[in-house]
């Protein structure tokens, strides 16, 4: 009986002390230190919260440049991947069918080599990332829709420049670009 | 393949973590040793105030009855408090998204995965659980489910060194100090790195957002880099999000990737030079770091070459379903081999799309009995059993009594360490297959062919060795699932832990047996190989049937372009 009471008293403190005490304490540190990246890295626009910098958003209009296919439909509620094994011919099906919409939609030559990010879904689902390469492929359609002439042509291949996120040398990451904030920065292209 | 230039970043990695990993190995046996450490001044206070507000008497030691009663008494308050607070979490504070009560099922599940050091995710977090559920359940779970592994190691550990005597140490001695000094101020640390790199932490409410496009997206919110922290140091891994470390706000750039992967492997493989030093070896510490490193290192390579290496379906497409942009095929390799092998289970790509060999390579670092590193305190006492086994394999071979470490290994010894093993396998096995053979549960799968076996047997796998990853496609949130996964838990942590706790029992009480040429050596390379082996023919003799009709034979028609 001793015991029970003992664990009852032992695991009430150690409740205080790292589900309420330990929560609170890095929630003040990084409210201090890092308040824009500890609420979400929210992204404001006129005023108005238009997204997370981290948080993929649906793009499927000519205007603006596509994200990644999602499971999810980029509907954070909840994330998810498709969980679709290699073998599956449903994933199969939509790689082949994603790969024809690229092609089309971008008016490209069938031979040219889609990146694989752009066929295959993402783990959460909100993946905020292509590659480079991906949206080089859709300048010339967004210049089409958007009636871009050839220097604003030219500032929107320097604009993927400026926004792609570099790799690292230590830690496996890949050249990337953020697509809610290239789309952001598409926008001022007058 | 992996780009040479990603081979070296592999080198780098592992480098770095040996470094920290050893560092961290030393200053653990200071303080479980009871020695004057780093942190005593900071946060000795800390410890002395926990046994005087709970009456708890750090000079009494236990014996390993009494302490295993205690270990399961301190759980099953855990897992009562955890259940609790999950089925009525509609009726507490902090929940600003206004999530209803869990239903008995699941909550049994999770109660019993936190507890267990398993963390299997069979709700999604952002639309199953309120603020308060995570903290005051899952949170603190994290932490005391990693104590206790250690625990069972730091007793295991006086077993072996001690000599005559029925006292294994103090439970509340040894869950306290860890926490205390090792896994709260570790988890601070990796807490506010993580939100350096953009991990959330806050108590706001959900952001309902309009997209660019115009469309509606609802953001979560919540203390999730405090979690997230202690959920790869403690090799828990059970997600703040339902998609887990993919999810950009656990896991938003290529750093918080690499740190969160050092964060899973750091502990499993310092306590092994911990186990090393304390039990008067450092040397056979090295030993059986180099067995884990060699199968993990195995495993990462054929995982590697199979993600990279393409198929007939998809042409020369690099296999990125499931995998995000910023993380690419190698770092989500390397996460996927780690998180098995260390009995973590939190992922940032989604197993159940990796290619048929990379996925059976996650499953059998777990089905292996989840000793390569291990999760903290359990792999090496999961790895215990291995050596005992291999002792007496080698002793038997040249007819001589077999010994660990200065003791004797009889009867009693190897019986526990079979049960031990019986008892996980029996659970992964059994009920694989008695959910194969029920068409309800068979409605649950997202893929056919051999592929949904193996999501039914990873499941079992996974709840049974402890480590909670998943082919998510298995939709486990039904009661039957739900009840037998959590069966498969918990037989899964006590079917190790009490038959460990009872060898370490024994062992303390036999006098030590002098060191002669005759004595069978376990810190050279022969011992190595042999530990390997008697890991791979258990693993291998025990599951091989059915990866066989699973992984493999998907793996082959994979080749051949057939599809389901």
């Amino acid at each position: 009986m001793k015991t029970v009471l003992v664990s009852i008293k032992i695991l009430l403190l150690f409740t205080v002390l790292t589900g309420i005490l330990y929560p609170c304490i890095v929630t003040g540190i990084v409210q201090i230190f890092f308040p824009h990246k500890a609420n979400g890295s929210l992204v404001i626009k006129d005023n108005k919260i238009v997204g997370s910098a981290l948080i993929g958003q649906p793009f499927d209009t000519s205007i603006y440049f596509s994200s990644r296919p999602s499971a999810t439909n980029y509907d954070p509620l909840p994330s998810g991947g498709s969980n679709y094994s290699m073998t599956n011919k449903k994933l199969i099906n939509m790689v082949a069918a994603r790969k024809r919409n690229f092609v089309a939609e971008n008016s490209l030559d069938s031979l040219v080599e889609i990146p694989a990010e752009m066929l295959f879904a993402s783990a959460s689902g909100l993946d905020p990332h292509i590659s480079c390469e991906a949206a080089l492929l859709q300048v010339n359609r967004i210049s089409k829709a958007r009636n871009f002439n050839e220097t604003q042509k030219q500032r929107l291949k320097q604009l993927i420049k400026n926004q792609t996120e570099s790799s690292s040398i230590f830690w496996f990451g890949r050249e990337r670009i953020n697509v809610l904030l290239l789309n952001l920065e598409l926008e001022k292209i007058k | 393949m992996a780009t040479p230039f990603e081979w070296l970043q592999l080198a780098f990695f592992f480098a770095l973590l040996i470094t920290l990993a050893w560092l961290l190995g030393k200053y653990m046996t200071r303080v479980f040793s009871g020695n004057r450490h780093l942190m005593l001044p900071v946060l000795g206070w800390l410890e002395r105030i926990t046994y005087q507000l709970t009456g708890v008497n750090p000079e009494v030691e236990q014996s390993w009855k009494a302490y295993t009663l205690n270990l399961i008494l301190f759980n099953t308050v855990g897992f009562l408090i955890a259940f609790t607070i999950l089925v009525s979490q509609s009726l507490l504070p902090v929940n600003p998204a206004n999530l209803p009560d869990v239903s008995w099922h699941l909550a049994f599940n999770t109660a019993a995965s936190f507890m267990s050091n398993t963390n299997f995710q069979s709700y999604a977090g952002e639309t199953t659980l309120g603020y308060f559920a995570q903290m005051m359940a899952l949170t603190v779970q994290n932490f005391v489910s990693a104590a206790t592994g250690i625990a069972v190691l730091l007793a295991l550990i006086r077993g072996i060194t001690r000599k005559k005597t029925d006292k294994l140490g103090n439970f509340w001695v040894d869950i306290t100090r860890t926490i205390v000094y090792v896994l709260l101020p570790l988890s601070i640390v990796l807490s506010v790195m993580l939100v350096g790199q953009g991990t959330i932490q806050n108590f706001k409410k959900y952001e309902t957002i309009q997209t660019l496009q115009g469309s509606q997206q609802v953001i979560p919110m919540g203390p999730a880099a405090s979690q997230i922290a202690i959920k790869q140091l403690g090799t828990n891994g059970g997600g703040f999000f339902n998609s887990n470390s993919s999810h950009p706000f656990e896991n938003p750039t290529p750093f918080s990737n690499f740190i969160e992967i050092l964060a899973i492997l750091l502990i499993p493989v310092a306590l092994i030079f911990t186990y090393g030093k304390m039990v008067g070896s450092a040397r056979h510490g090295w030993i059986l770091f180099a067995a884990m490193f060699i199968l993990f290192v195995v495993g990462l390579g054929i995982s590697i070459a199979s993600e990279h290496m393409g198929n007939p379906s998809f042409r020369d497409l690099a296999l990125m379903e499931g995998k995000e942009t910023r993380i690419g095929i190698t770092a989500s390799i390397l996460w996927s081999t780690a998180t098995t092998a260390a009995s973590n289970g939190s992922v940032n790509a989604m197993h159940d799309s990796l290619t048929p060999v990379s996925g059976m390579i996650a499953l059998l670092n777990i089905l292996l009995g989840e000793v390569v590193f291990g999760g903290v305190g359990a792999g090496l006492y999961g790895i215990f059993v291995f050596i005992i086994l291999t002792v007496f394999i080698a002793g038997l071979m040249v007819g001589r009594t077999p010994e660990y470490l200065g003791k004797k290994v009889e009867a009693f010894e190897v019986q526990m360490a079979i049960i031990s093993i019986i008892a996980t396998s029996f659970a992964i096995l059994i009920f694989s297959a008695w959910a194969v053979v029920r068409d309800t549960a068979l409605v649950c799968l997202s893929n056919n062919g051999p592929h949904g076996l193996t999501e039914i047997l990873y499941a079992y796998s996974s709840a049974a060795g402890n480590n909670g990853s998943a082919f998510a496609g298995l939709n486990a949130n039904n009661v039957f699932f739900n009840v037998t996964l959590g069966i498969g838990m918990l037989i899964g942590r006590f079917g190790v832990v009490v038959p460990v706790l009872a060898i370490a029992g024994r062992m303390a009480g036999k006098k030590a047996v002098a060191y002669s040429s005759g004595t069978f050596r376990t810190d050279n390379t022969l011992f190595i190989v042999l530990l390997i082996i008697v890991i791979l023919i258990i693993g291998g003799l025990t599951f091989f049937p059915v990866l066989s009709i699973g992984p493999i034979a998907e793996q082959l028609l994979f080749q051949n372009g057939i599809n389901f």
